[in-house]
């Protein structure tokens, strides 16, 4: 038993061992095969790679023959033809779209520019060409100098302006002096014309050349010799779509680069035309009369569309000298200027809106129940809170008021007293909603946004609480309020259309396309309480003792509604306040600013006018005048019943449905 | 022995490894970017603005790009092919939506201080990914066919996005270097045989559906003449100015033609013309030449690298970049339709700079970690 176990014992270890033993062999085997194969697949990329190398060596041969065969065997034939005639793509400079007023008349085209330019690779000597030029054409050392400095900066082959805007003596005499003057040619070229100058400045803003920021948005048209780019106003804001796409011409040149005949070409195309909303006569008018003042502007528009008429500022800068040439006691005399005929004040300058601000206050008092038309103040010439003493302007007070008689003469005291019931976060609250303290959206670069200030303004810009007596002085338009000339116009408007919210517009149509204009939203407020407004602003300018009767006007068809605002420039101090001392007789600078806002006709409204006089004294005494001139104009020349005129005769009236009030 | 050599290699320090560093190919690379800048200095009328100092500040910077991955590990880089290329793939995700977003069609991401192209990386990409796949098969694996579907889903995933930009050229490029992987990884030859009469036959049918529009894009493509003013007029313009050069050349800064502004691309895509015209055959040669050795270099990595990944990414890379050569110096000699494809290294621009020394550096690094040992995962 023992030893068969011992048997079976060895012959199990026999087996597993002759086991072991084959597994070795196999796994031999197996690991042989592996190694092959990683041999095999090591050969077949050796193989391949070898091929790949092979096949670049073939194409870099290919190429290698290919440049021999250019340049070796036709490189005669090439040769000539690079000598001989050479084939150039030139870009063909696109019109700028010109801007028209509503009835159509032109108000910036285009006129022709007869320039010299030159390529510099192509003359023997730039200087040399630039004096036998200046036996032609007036041309000083300076300016040969700057030009030799600009040709440093571009490359030589590009062409280079030398002078523009020629007389036609000296287009004939270089044109005949061609031939001995190689690199030299003359071009026609467009200039940009301001048919109405200062009147339309602002609007249109002016071109100028291409600075290199501008460069730098990639445009090649924009490296034409003599392109101009909008720089302010509409020029600007609209310059990509009066720009135009420039076109191309193949041209054969010969050996000193002048043209020989033209291939193919592809025209350009003539930028938008832009159509305004502003009509050329009113506007024209408009600025004449502004410009009776030291220092004014002024915007008339449509209540109900929200279509600008009128925008003047004065003084103001003609455009055409930025285009053709700007003398530099010019531009000194712009810059220091104290009335900034560079700016736009309608849009730029922000203004305290004095008590044409009261309307805001008033309505602010109606809506929140704080006062009604039954609302009595008695009214002594100063209001006492806490400590400090508020003045009205009328020293010996006007006795006791009601909401129409304290706009009517623009008593300060009844505004001292609601509003330090109504709180300024309430009356911020309705001046927003008329527009004031953001952009009014106008298409004009350069808008400012004004100030609406509140609690939380101020907590957030000085970190301070309100004060009372901030409210005071916010009710009656002062303290931290500022408001644009146009926002107070469109304040205007909004509370005479009905309590619509319009927005001003001055562009109806770019190109083809027709501005749409929408139905503007109905702000929340009640038509009486916006009735009793009117009226205020009615008996301002027609009552027995409104602020500015003197200049009412006495056709009734024509006649219209208002609301002075004087806004302090400097405070009054209380020495001055006891002498009594005459506005007339401050410094200019030092006078107040006097404002109006009015619309026409005031029983049926239709144009909203805003009047910022600087330094003008009283609201009443220059401001209203020039209001009441420019409303009577609007009303007499009636740009509202005139459509837009626009290339596209299918849209014609763009006046929407006259809302009844 | 073989992992007493990886283990050292993994420990050298990285002054060993730069002494080992491939600096016959640095050399050449910087032959060829010299050529590069003498002609960008030239197209600019003699100045080292605008180009040529631009290129010289990237050419640096791209250096320090290529040292950082030739040095890194190439295991790293294993690790990361296919995260690299899910990256490449959601770049052109990105730059498709934000061309849909934005205006117009857009192919580059702006990063201030360059604009990349994610479809010049994804070449790159594309190469890391099918090497990583076919690093860790067998022979029996690679030679079946559904093995192929991978790959192919690796090559026409970024290839449709590229469609849709949509750039041709630079489709058709991806597939050829993806293709030249695929071949060298060992699939039979009878599939690349049988793709591509499928693809000749497919030809007439496919045209057969196509839109009359696209049958003109594909003509213009074929054809630049056909637009006298656009493409025509480059290749006529480039053939007279490379032709005008002659065996020696006009000499540096002489050239008339390029520097005229006959060839509106002469600091991009037309550089070659303008080097062929002023240094002529002998020069237009030399650069062939340096090119061939890059080329050659290339195969020297690739037959001394002892994984498979190593290998099949070195060449790979090399092809891609052959690619470029061929397809920019063929079209501004006439020989190819012109599609727009920079001369790497050469050309002015920020990305084929970039992405060229980062295939260099990827080489690099495949030679310096030529015995490393690659596992999955």
């Amino acid at each position: 038993m023992f030893e068969k176990k011992k048997k079976r014992r060895s012959l199990q270890r026999n087996s597993r061992l002759i086991k072991e033993h084959s597994q070795r062999i196999n796994r031999k085997r197996l690991s042989t095969a592996n190694r092959n194969r990683h041999f095999d697949s090591v050969k077949s990329f050796t193989r391949r790679a070898f091929f790949v190398t092979a096949f670049q060596g073939l194409l870099l041969t290919v190429l290698g023959a290919r440049l021999a065969w250019l340049q070796v065997v036709k490189g005669d034939k090439y040769h000539t033809l690079s000598e001989k005639n050479r084939i150039d793509i030139k870009m063909l400079a696109p019109s700028r779209g010109s801007i028209v007023d509503r009835s159509g008349k032109k108000v910036a085209v285009n006129d022709d520019n007869y320039r010299v330019v030159v390529v510099p690779e192509q003359t023997s000597n730039l200087e040399e060409t630039l004096w036998a030029l200046a036996k032609f054409i007036p041309l000083e050392e300076r300016e040969m100098r700057k030009i030799l400095r600009r040709a440093e900066r571009q490359a030589k082959y590009l062409p280079l302006e030398i002078k523009d805007q020629l007389q036609w003596k000296e287009v004939a005499a270089v044109e005949v002096n061609l031939p001995d003057l190689p690199g030299v040619s003359v071009e026609v070229g467009d200039i940009r014309q301001y048919m109405y100058g200062e009147a339309f400045a602002h609007v249109t803003g002016y071109v100028g050349v291409v600075n290199k920021a501008e460069l730098a948005s990639g445009d090649k048209v924009l490296r034409l010799p003599g392109f101009r780019i909008g720089k302010d106003g509409l020029e600007k804001r609209y310059d990509h779509d009066m720009r135009g796409q420039a076109g191309r011409a193949q041209v054969e040149v010969n050996v000193v680069g002048r043209e020989v005949r033209e291939l193919s070409r592809i025209s350009p195309m003539v930028g938008k035309e832009l159509t305004l909303s502003l009509d050329a006569e009113l506007q024209m008018r408009a600025y004449e009369r502004l410009s009776q003042e030291v220092s004014a502007s002024a915007v008339v528009m449509d209540v109900h569309s929200g279509a600008v008429y009128a925008m003047g500022s004065f003084p103001s800068f003609d455009p055409n000298l930025f285009t053709r040439g700007l003398p530099l006691d010019v531009w000194e005399e712009w810059r220091t200027n104290p009335g900034h005929p560079l700016t736009n004040k309608t849009i730029s300058g922000q203004y305290p809106p004095g008590s044409t601000f009261k309307m805001m206050t008033a309505l602010a008092g109606l809506q929140s129940r704080e006062i009604d038309h039954r609302t009595q103040y008695g009214c002594s010439g100063r209001y006492d809170l806490g400590r400090d003493r508020f003045h009205c302007w009328k020293h010996s007070g006007h006795g006791t008021m009601n909401l129409v008689s304290s706009l009517a003469e623009s008593c300060d005291t009844y505004y001292y007293k609601c509003s330090t019931e109504i709180g300024i976060d309430k009356i911020a609250e309705v001046a927003r909603q008329f527009g004031l303290g953001e952009k009014t959206g106008i298409e004009l670069p350069a808008e400012r946004p004004g100030l609406v200030p509140d609690r939380d303004w101020k907590y957030g810009r000085f970190g301070q609480t309100w004060q009372p007596g901030e409210t005071i002085v916010a009710s009656i338009g002062q303290g931290y309020l500022l408001a644009t000339p146009l926002q107070l116009a469109v304040m205007t408007s909004r509370l005479v259309n009905g309590g619509y919210a319009v927005e001003p517009w001055i562009t109806g149509v770019v190109g083809q396309e027709m501005r749409h204009l929408p139905r503007w939203q109905k702000m929340n407020f009640e038509d009486w309480h916006l009735n009793l407004i009117k009226k205020g602003m009615s008996e301002v300018m027609n009552g027995a003792l409104g602020t500015a009767r003197a200049a009412q006007i006495n056709n009734p068809a024509f006649a219209f509604a208002g609301k002075t605002g004087t806004s302090q420039v400097k405070r009054i101090t209380a020495a001055q306040r006891a002498e009594g001392t005459a506005q007339e007789d401050l410094p200019w600078k030092h006078r107040h600013h006097a404002l109006f806002v009015g619309y026409a006709p005031y029983k049926n409204p239709r144009y909203a006018c805003s009047v910022v006089v600087e330094h003008g004294g009283s609201g009443s005494a220059s401001a209203a005048p020039l209001a009441r001139d420019l409303l009577l104009m609007a009303q007499q020349i009636d740009p509202a019943a005139k459509p837009l005129v626009s290339v596209n005769d299918g849209l014609k009236n763009m006046r929407p449905a006259k809302r009844r009030i | 022995m073989k992992r007493m050599s990886s283990l050292s290699a993994s420990r050298d320090t990285i002054w060993l490894k730069l002494a080992r560093l491939n600096w016959g190919l640095f050399l050449l690379i910087c032959v060829v970017t010299s050529i590069g800048l003498l002609s960008l200095y030239s197209a600019a009328g003699g100045n080292m603005s605008p180009w040529a100092i631009r290129q010289l500040m990237r050419f640096i910077f791209s250096i320090g790009v290529m040292l950082f991955i030739a040095l890194v590990d190439i295991k790293w880089w294993f690790r990361l092919s296919y995260l690299a290329f899910a990256g490449g793939v959601f770049l052109l995700i990105v730059v498709e939506v934000m061309g849909h977003v934005g205006m117009g069609a857009q192919r580059w991401i702006n990063l201030g201080f360059m604009k990349l192209q994610p479809s010049e990386l994804m070449k790159i990409a594309v190469v890391m990914a099918l090497a990583r796949f076919y690093a860790l098969k067998t022979t029996e694996e690679t030679r079946r066919l559904w093995m192929l579907i991978p790959p192919l889903a690796i090559i026409l995933l970024p290839v449709s996005l590229v469609l849709l930009q949509p750039d041709l050229g630079t489709s058709l490029m991806i597939v050829m270097a993806g293709a030249s992987v695929i071949f060298l990884a060992g699939v039979p030859l009878w599939i690349f045989v049988t793709a591509g009469v499928l693809t000749v036959l497919a030809i007439p049918i496919a045209w057969q559906f196509m839109h009359s529009y696209q049958k003109q894009r594909v003509l213009t493509f074929l054809n630049p003449e056909s637009d006298p003013l656009g493409a025509g007029y480059h290749i006529t313009q480039s053939k007279i100015a490379l032709g005008s050069g002659g065996i020696e050349g006009k000499g540096f800064l002489q050239g008339t033609q390029s520097r005229l502004n006959f060839l509106p691309e002469k600091q991009t895509d037309f550089i070659f013309t303008l080097w062929a015209e002023e240094w002529g055959l002998v020069g237009g040669i030399f650069l062939l030449l340096v090119l061939g050795a890059i080329f050659v270099y290339g195969l020297y990595v690739a037959l001394t690298c002892r994984h498979v990944y190593g290998r099949l990414l070195a060449m790979g890379l090399i092809v891609n970049f052959s690619l470029y050569v061929f397809i920019n110096i063929g079209m501004v000699m006439g020989l190819m339709p012109v599609v727009g494809a920079p001369l790497p290294l050469v050309s002015y621009g920020g990305t084929s700079m970039l992405s060229a020394m980062i295939g260099f550096g990827l080489v690099m690094s495949c030679s310096i970690h030529r015995d490393s040992k690659m596992q999955s995962g």
